[in-house]
């Protein structure tokens, strides 16, 4: 299992790594793909150094006026708890960033293999499952995951699956669409006759073609699991408030609107479009880049 | 095969597709909460209470035959024809059927998807058609950027800041209501508001409650519109490319015509697809929005619901969120069919 | 006084990875009636040229330099809508693959009476449908089909539709790109012959673009050969069949089979058309001429009058 494991790690960063330094030449595309990569790596990081840089605990309340604006002792300003707007947003991507990545996980485990066995098995196994499948795809994602969320409970984890629930389909019908036209391929045909065994195929053949493809995927879902995460918890099927957290600030902050404190929703706001933006765009500019009909 | 085997074969992809469906909601809903009852009352009650709430809501009953009863209730005809809408359960909180709350609520949330479509892909059309033309150059690289950035804005932040600077600080439009307090709904003849006003000639009601729907379907119109500036700006290069475009402009015609009747009349398809499957996207961000705005359609429903706790109308929700999605895709696979003459031939 | 009159036209498309110098140095020009051939290898450049007439060069093309005059006018000069009125009225193109040429939603009757009432407003949505028909009889088929789809028709047909919007304005010049290219070769003769009987009616100047040199020496009065973006011979017919005297050009003419021959062996010309983004130095042909030269790979050879109204740009001739 950790052989196969290393087996993709390497061929994926192999491909990946060099190709990186070339980007900038592709043009526009390639310039996204890299912007993407630095707004996510630059929030990510940011998250991740967060708890120590924080002038104020970001959970401790009153530490300052209640819904004070910005000044040079808080510069984002507090909101209605008295709690530090700017250590609040240093360190609130956590919970984001830890579900779209355990969402991505989980879907990239399950939606993966089923994707390649269900499309390189054929017949009626596969027809049952693309039906069922394209079931879950077609649902509004937000409303599944709103009632999974909403039967399980708040929490990272319960976050985590009712989006990975949702974005199995994706991960799946990619997949699934690679492997159709590849399985038909004559070289395909041709390593068959010569006798490799199925899992040679479905490994040294089919699956790295399948990679670029899934990477491009990977990006979209964690963008939208960011999203319906924020979602999710602005209907109040996320977490609480002792956890700092960009979506229960706009939650919670916007009642506060109308007296004037817009300091309270804007910078969190501000996070989770950066966040979203970050992966769209290394997920659109990674697709134009792929698209072969759109080269010259 | 020709256009009606295809629409009969289609219509009856749905039955097992819808099945597929309901059982999943079943499943969500009813069987991985464990028991809906003890969560909606979190241990506040006694345990003669939640029996008896069970009893009177059927969910004494084993698993297997709740199912029955819950798809049975779905076709079931007498209730339908006594009530006007199909069983969809009884609610935990008031015991009141279900179906009749969703069926008030539906069009609120209807006359919103319909008009933030027509937005999102006025808005996305136009926008993507003048990225292709003018490619690689700023605008190009503008709208391409609204595009991306349009998608990423969560839903409800660009609506609060939207009720902020129009509902608040300009005081110009009202939010919270689907028309003006003061002026008496028109009469129910579709559900919605605008149509129904002008159906009635009453200007003044169209007015309002156009004023209402304005900033909730721009809302979601606008973060929409991303998809669809991409998808028309992707499509409309590809056909830009193609001999008979050129062949037009090699007859001298305008640029204009060659734009719209050559291009987009043939790049179109795709797009309206895409307006098709977009439609189960807009029913879960009309559940933000509504929220946002106080929209009283079956998105704020659900989501009242939830506080509420009362899991059997949330089921009931989920399914006729499920009947609506499976409907439009229904529609969408036949218009297509009728417009892709390789199916119609 | 010259109906079409080119001189010195570069043609280049500056692609991501560089300028790909589609056209270097054309100069001929076109007088009332006559036919032209423009023969040469795919990428030699003779569609480009063709595209360039009408001023439709695709993206990333660009015309850098020359003059393209049509009855004295320089056409590289004129705003877009001047142009507009040129296209299919002075000068009309006919495409290649007939079945990506037309409006796939678009009746064809609709075509025609679309390209009327663009260039003549005052005609009647009648009047134009009336002329539609009758400019389908002429082409042989049925008027009746005004209302169908292109899709209904065969390949054949719809190359002769496409000939219909060409000349139906009566245009001095039409541009032919490989016209029967894509057909079958039965009805490659009756498009040709249907195409030549409309322009000695109507009395058309025609550019003949094509890689097949045994139709361009049957059916053009003069021809140019076309290797890399260059002109690389331009002679009468008769004179370029007799005594072809660049080295392609008589590579060419040797790999045209003959019929009449019972033990021919095909010979081609051996090697293959240069990487345009980056061109050998020099003349463009010499890595392939079996005639090369020192000075060859150095320059590239100018174009030289060699014999009566016969031009070459090689170095065996002079410089």
């Amino acid at each position: 299992m950790s052989k196969i494991k290393d087996k993709i790690k390497k061929s994926f960063l192999a491909r990946f790594v060099p190709g990186l330094a070339s980007l900038i030449k592709r043009g526009p595309s390639g310039w996204m793909v890299i912007l993407g990569i630095i707004i996510v790596l630059a929030l990510v990081i940011m998250t991740a150094i967060g708890p120590w840089v924080t002038p104020y605990n970001p959970v401790k309340t009153n530490v300052g006026p209640i819904r004070a604006p910005p000044s040079s002792q808080f510069p984002l300003g507090t909101n209605h708890l008295g709690q530090d707007m700017l250590s609040r947003t240093l360190v609130g991507g956590a919970i984001m960033l830890q579900v779209s990545a355990l969402s991505a996980l989980v879907c990239f485990i399950i939606g993966v293999p089923l994707g390649l066995s269900s499309s390189y098995i054929g017949g009626f196994l596969d027809s049952t499952i693309s039906l069922v499948i394209d079931a879950i795809y077609a649902f509004p994602s937000l409303v599944i995951a709103i009632a999974i969320a909403a039967m399980l409970g708040p929490g990272v984890v319960n976050m985590a699956l009712s989006i990975a629930v949702v974005y199995i389909p994706s991960y799946f019908r990619i997949v699934r669409s690679q492997v159709l036209s590849i399985k038909e391929l004559t070289y395909t045909e041709a390593a068959k006759a010569a006798g490799a065994r199925w899992h040679t195929i479905l490994f040294r053949y089919i699956f790295p073609n399948v990679v670029p493809s899934i990477v491009v995927v990977i990006t979209v879902n964690f963008a939208d699991a960011a999203l319906t995460a924020a979602g999710l918890t602005f209907i109040g099927l996320g977490v609480t408030y002792d956890i700092p957290d960009w979506s229960w600030d706009l939650t919670n902050g916007w009642k506060y609107l109308s007296s004037g404190a817009w300091w309270i929703i804007s910078f969190p706001g501000l996070m989770i479009i950066l966040l979203a933006l970050g992966f769209t765009l290394i997920g659109e500019g990674l697709s134009e880049l792929l698209n072969p009909k759109l080269q010259r | 095969m020709g256009l009606r085997t295809y629409i009969i074969r289609r219509i009856l992809l749905t039955i097992p597709t819808l099945l597929l469906l309901l059982t999943m909601i079943f499943l969500i809903t009813r069987v991985l909460p464990g028991d809906p009852v003890a969560l909606h009352f979190e241990k506040k009650a006694t345990p003669e209470q939640m029996e008896q709430m069970r009893k009177q809501l059927g969910l004494d009953k084993p698993v297997w035959a709740q199912y029955i009863d819950y798809l049975g209730g779905l076709v079931d005809i007498n209730y339908f024809m006594e009530h006007g809408y199909p069983n969809l359960g009884k609610s935990m909180q008031t015991f009141e059927e279900v179906g009749g709350q969703i069926f008030s609520a539906f069009p609120a949330t209807l006359e919103l998807a319909i008009y933030s479509m027509i937005i999102a892909s006025t808005i996305g059309i136009l926008l993507g058609v003048a990225s292709s033309k003018s490619y690689n150059s700023v605008p190009d690289h503008l709208i391409r950027g609204f595009g991306t950035v349009a998608y990423a804005i969560p839903i409800f932040f660009l609506g609060i800041v939207f009720q902020l600077i129009f509902g608040v600080y300009l005081h110009w439009l009202p939010t919270g209501l689907r028309i003006n307090p003061s002026i008496t709904p028109p009469a129910t003849i579709t559900g919605l508001y605008t149509i129904d006003s002008l159906l009635e000639g009453n200007i003044i009601k169209f007015f309002e409650s156009v004023k209402a729907l304005i900033l909730p379907s721009l809302t979601l119109g606008i973060i929409l519109s991303g998809i669809f500036v991409r998808l028309t700006r992707t499509n409309m290069l590809e056909t830009l490319r193609l001999d008979f475009v050129t062949a037009a402009r090699a007859r001298g015609l305008k640029e204009g015509t060659v734009t719209y009747g050559y291009a987009l009349r043939n790049a179109f398809l795709p797009i309206l697809t895409m307006m098709g499957l977009q439609f189960a996207m807009l029913l879960g961000g009309a559940i933000l929005t509504e929220t946002t705005f106080s929209w009283p359609g079956l998105g704020r429903y659900i989501v009242q619901r939830i506080n509420f706790r009362d899991y059997t109308a949330i089921q009931g929700a989920v399914v006729m969120f499920g009947l609506f999605v499976t409907g439009v895709s229904l529609v969408v696979d036949l218009l297509y069919a009728y417009f892709d003459p390789r199916i119609r031939l | 006084m010259p109906l079409l009159e080119i001189d010195s036209l570069a043609v280049d498309y500056r692609t991501s990875r560089g300028a790909v110098h589609a056209l270097d140095d054309v100069s001929f020009s076109l007088h009332k009636g006559e036919t032209l051939g423009l023969a040469g290898e795919s990428g030699s450049g003779k569609s480009t040229l063709g595209l360039s007439i009408m001023r439709l060069v695709p993206y990333p093309g660009v015309i850098v330099k020359g003059q393209i005059k049509i009855d004295e006018t320089d056409i590289l000069k004129l705003p877009e809508s001047e142009m507009r009125s040129i296209r299919a009225v002075k000068v009309a193109y006919i495409f290649q693959d007939p079945m990506t040429s037309l409006n796939p939603v678009k009746k064809i009757g609709a075509h025609f009476v679309e390209l009327i009432r663009t260039h003549e407003p005052r005609t009647s949505e009648k009047e134009a449908v009336e002329r539609a028909k009758n400019v389908l009889k002429n082409l042989g088929l049925l008027s009746e089909r005004i209302n169908d789809y292109p899709h209904q028709f065969s390949g054949g047909m719809r190359q002769r539709i496409m000939i219909g919007l060409a000349i139906a304005l009566n245009p001095d010049l039409v541009i032919a790109d490989e016209p029967t290219t894509a057909l079958d070769v039965i009805v490659q003769a009756k498009t040709l012959d249907l195409l030549e009987d409309l322009r000695k009616i109507y009395g058309m100047a025609l550019i003949f673009i094509s890689h097949d040199l045994s139709i361009i020496l049957e059916r053009c009065d003069k021809i140019i050969v076309m290797y890399a973006g260059h002109m690389v011979e331009y002679a009468t017919s008769p004179d370029l069949h007799k005594a072809p005297k660049h080295p392609y050009t008589q590579g060419l003419l040797q790999s045209i089979p003959n019929i009449e021959l019972s033990d021919q062996k095909l010979s081609a010309i051996p090697g293959s058309p240069p990487n345009m983004v980056n061109p050998p130095k020099g003349c463009p042909f010499w890595p392939r001429c079996p005639y090369a030269m020192e000075i060859c790979p150095v320059k590239v050879p100018p174009l030289i009058v060699s014999g009566q109204n016969h031009l070459v740009r090689c170095f065996l001739y002079g410089e």
